[in-house]
């Protein structure tokens, strides 16, 4: 029911209908109009009423083809402006980037570079991309999620995917490469290219591979609904709270008990390797979630 | 650095962790860890508001071990720190007075999700302001977009869903169109910390070599901000959002939500650009034409609006468009009028919204005119507080729009051209605002002859978020010159 009303909004949206009344009332005003002699008002307004929304709609399209065009060619224009690519001089090529490149090793104990700049650099940034995903999810599951727990188990059985031998198979043998490379990138973050985000986005997706292997009750078994919120709770709260010890300690001048260590050893760089755990987690349980709301309305 | 420097820091961190706690609890202790929670942020700003009334000055916040243009950073001087006040007030007192309609209106198991949301628009708010750091800006915006639309769409119907989709792609194409520009400014200036950012573009305009971008740069910057705070042209999702949103929803939207992009735009127009800079782009002209339009056009909508939060909404359109003529003249006291104009109506439009939704469910939870006839005697006190409300925005002598007026009428004169069109546009205005308040105003005072009145039985915390409200109306009203104080030596410190 609620998917229906969603489309329904949706379609309403998309046909540019934005008056919330019902549509009984204009029907009667024509019926009353075709019995009485006309004048030309009165034809002004069956005209009206039965081309002012087809003309509305074609002024609408025409207005936003010559608006988007505009600003195409805006931007085009000011990209003629820019610096060119991969230029020497190019102000991107300053100090910032410099110390980045030349510095962060040691000062962050990372390899990875990148790691280096969004997990402690500009750590503050990614704590609230990671709370873009959280909020996100969140948002979702309060649209989506199932309300009767009886309709519960008859979603599930709806849903449930057509065991197929074929992708049956083929998950065998993916899923648990898949899930190791996953956590080889988590783990390796701070090594080699890699981190929270694109580990936790392998790890979601081999967990969505899997359920649609095997089914949904296959996959209840170790992640429930508890599991993602518990996950995603304790994820969040370690970053937040350890990035605030060190935001902390950083602007009050005090010496934080987290050191760099060896760079290129695998417990190393201070707390990029949790984090990028963290993150992981976070990024695996809001695209399984992601998954399982849009095709079951529940994880 | 005084330890009293780390409070903006730590109202950022609780409000996100009180968001990401009250994804563990029931609705009951979402609603006590929210109260807590904001009110902890207001005791922190407030105290550090009064600190830095006594010894003005800007404090720089970095954001870990490294410095400028290298790590992350928070800036906060006055003026910051003032509207980190009054946002946590106004949060305060729209989410206690609005506490029965969320429970009446968002179902029972969407209740946490909603204080989850609130939370986290909250901390997002407090980021924008406080932030100095481009790229965080627009993290921040991100987590705000969402979370403002899932406010909208927490009380679930038809309404509200196709509502919240018009917030929605109108909200994106804003933050597409920020991002894109700060993707430029990367680009021809390689900073994204605001101080070093400001620099280099001081240097580059000097230069005259990237004039295109530059310009370009700040016209996206604009029409982001001003999509995103329903200026004039843009301002068509904002009445259905506001009007079909629960009351809490709509007091915090329209209170706060479009105010902290104004903020932002404020401290991009003075921190980043510099207004020199700005005025030779000409971008100001363009949002003051906007403005003028959208002080008239508002209002005109408004009047013909039948729906009373729908009525409230589109006068928001009309005092969005005071606050940007405040910037669109170009001017110091200009500025400095619009942030005085932030505050009034950031504290005002709560109210009304508040005052509305008790007067609708004193009327059975109906919000057209015909509904509320009568409807002051069944619920006075939010009839007081819709009246003191509506004076307010009106801009009648002793109550605080009239400062804002007043004031903003004062940083157009000798402006030239610019003077004529303010004043006459704050003229027509006014009187079109007292039209549509005066009218819902007669209505609700209007008894029916032979009626039995039936008092509506407000809950404590109502009585309580709306006394509060009105004090804090009338004393901005009254006392409205220290506040002015901190706003220009705030802006001075940007």
């Amino acid at each position: 029911m609620k998917n229906n009303r969603i489309i329904l909004a949706l379609k309403r949206f998309l046909d540019g209908d934005v008056s919330f009344e019902p549509k009984e009332k204009k029907v009667q005003q024509r019926r009353q109009t075709t019995h009485h002699e006309t004048t030309v008002a009165e034809r002004y307004v069956k005209w009206h009423d039965k081309n002012a929304y087809k003309v509305f709609r074609g002024f609408y399209i025409a207005a936003s083809v010559v608006v988007a065009t505009c600003i195409i060619g805006t931007l085009l224009f000011t990209v003629s402006y820019l610096p060119p690519y991969g230029q020497a001089e190019n102000p991107a090529n300053n100090e910032v980037t410099e110390r980045y490149i030349e510095h962060a090793m040691e000062e962050t104990g990372a390899v990875n570079i990148v790691a280096g700049v969004i997990l402690d650099y500009r750590a503050f940034d990614t704590f609230g991309e990671s709370c873009v995903l959280f909020v996100a999810a969140c948002s979702v599951m309060m649209l989506l999620k199932k309300s009767k727990k009886g309709k519960r188990e008859e979603m599930l059985e709806k849903y449930n995917p057509k065991r197929d031998p074929v992708v049956k198979s083929l998950a065998m043998v993916l899923v648990p490469f898949n899930l190791m490379l996953g956590i080889y990138v988590v783990l390796n973050g701070h090594l080699s290219p890699g981190g929270g985000f694109s580990g936790g986005a392998i790890m979601g997706a081999s967990l969505i591979l899997f359920s649609s292997a095997f089914g949904y009750r296959k996959v209840r078994t170790i992640i429930t609904e508890k599991v993602v919120k518990v996950v995603t709770f304790v994820s969040l709260t370690f970053y937040a709270f350890a990035k605030g010890y060190s935001f902390f300690t950083g602007a009050n001048h005090i010496h934080s008990i987290i050191s760099p260590g060896t760079p290129g050893r695998i417990i190393s760089a201070g707390l990029i390797l949790p984090l990028n755990i963290a993150v992981g987690f976070v990024v695996t349980m809001t695209m399984y979630s992601f998954y399982a709301l849009f095709t079951k309305e529940e994880i | 650095m005084p330890f009293i420097a780390n409070f903006p820091f730590f109202c950022i961190l609780i409000t996100m962790f009180g968001g990401i706690l009250t994804s563990m609890v029931n609705a009951k202790w979402a609603f006590r860890i929210n109260t807590l929670v904001v009110s902890v942020t207001l005791v922190l700003n407030g105290a550090l508001l009064l600190y830095l009334a006594e010894n003005p000055q800007s404090f720089t916040f970095m954001m870990g071990h490294y410095p400028a243009p290298w790590g992350n950073e928070i800036r906060f001087g006055p003026l910051e720190v003032l509207m980190g006040t009054v946002f946590s007030f106004v949060t305060l007192c729209s989410l206690i007075s609005g506490k029965k309609e969320i429970f009446h209106d968002v179902k029972s198991r969407n209740i946490h999700f909603f204080y989850i949301m609130i939370n986290l628009l909250l901390s997002s708010l407090f980021a924008l302001i406080y932030t100095n750091d481009l790229f965080t800006a627009y993290v921040f915006v991100e987590i705000n977009t969402i979370s403002a639309c899932a406010i909208v769409m927490a009380k679930e119907s038809g309404k509200t869903l196709s509502a919240t989709l018009r917030y929605l792609v109108m909200s994106l194409l804003g933050s597409g169109l920020f991002l894109l520009s700060i993707v430029l400014i990367y680009d021809i200036t390689g900073q994204l910390l605001m101080v070093p950012a400001h620099e280099a573009i001081v240097s580059i305009f000097a230069a005259g070599q990237y004039n295109v971008p530059l310009t370009v740069i700040l016209g996206l910057i604009c029409v982001g901000m001003a999509i995103k705070s329903a200026l004039f042209p843009f301002h068509t999702w904002l009445s259905h959002a506001h009007g079909s949103a629960t009351t809490a929803s709509s007091a915090i939207l329209s209170g706060l939500v479009l105010k902290g992009y104004i903020i932002l735009l404020i401290k991009i127009i003075v921190r980043v650009f510099g207004i020199d800079i700005v005025l030779q782009l000409k971008a100001v002209n363009v949002l003051f034409v906007m403005a003028v339009l959208a002080m008239v056009i508002g209002s005109i909508d408004a009047i013909k609006e039948r729906h009373i939060k729908r009525m409230i909404a589109y006068s928001s359109v009309a005092q969005m468009g005071y606050i940007y003529m405040g910037i669109g003249l170009g001017n110091i006291a200009g500025l400095v009028a619009a942030c005085f104009h932030i505050i009034v109506h950031a504290i005002t439009k709560p109210m009304l919204f508040s005052a509305a939704g008790g007067l609708a469910s004193a009327s059975g939870h109906k919000k057209d005119f015909a509904s509320l006839k009568g409807a002051a005697y069944r619920n006075p006190i939010a009839a007081v507080g819709f009246l003191i409300g509506s004076l307010s925005m009106i801009g009648i002598p002793f109550f605080a729009g009239f400062a804002a007026k007043y004031y903003l009428s004062m940083a157009a004169m000798n402006m030239g051209l610019k003077m004529w069109i303010a004043l006459a546009a704050l003229a027509v205005s006014t009187v079109l605002n007292a039209l549509y308040y005066i009218r819902v105003i007669a209505i609700i005072f209007s008894k029916t002859e032979g009626e039995t009145v039936e008092r509506r039985r407000n809950s404590a915390t109502y009585n309580i978020a709306m006394i509060v409200f009105i004090i804090a109306n009338v004393m901005l009203g009254l006392f409205y010159q220290p506040i002015m104080d901190i706003i220009s030596t705030g802006m001075n410190l940007l």
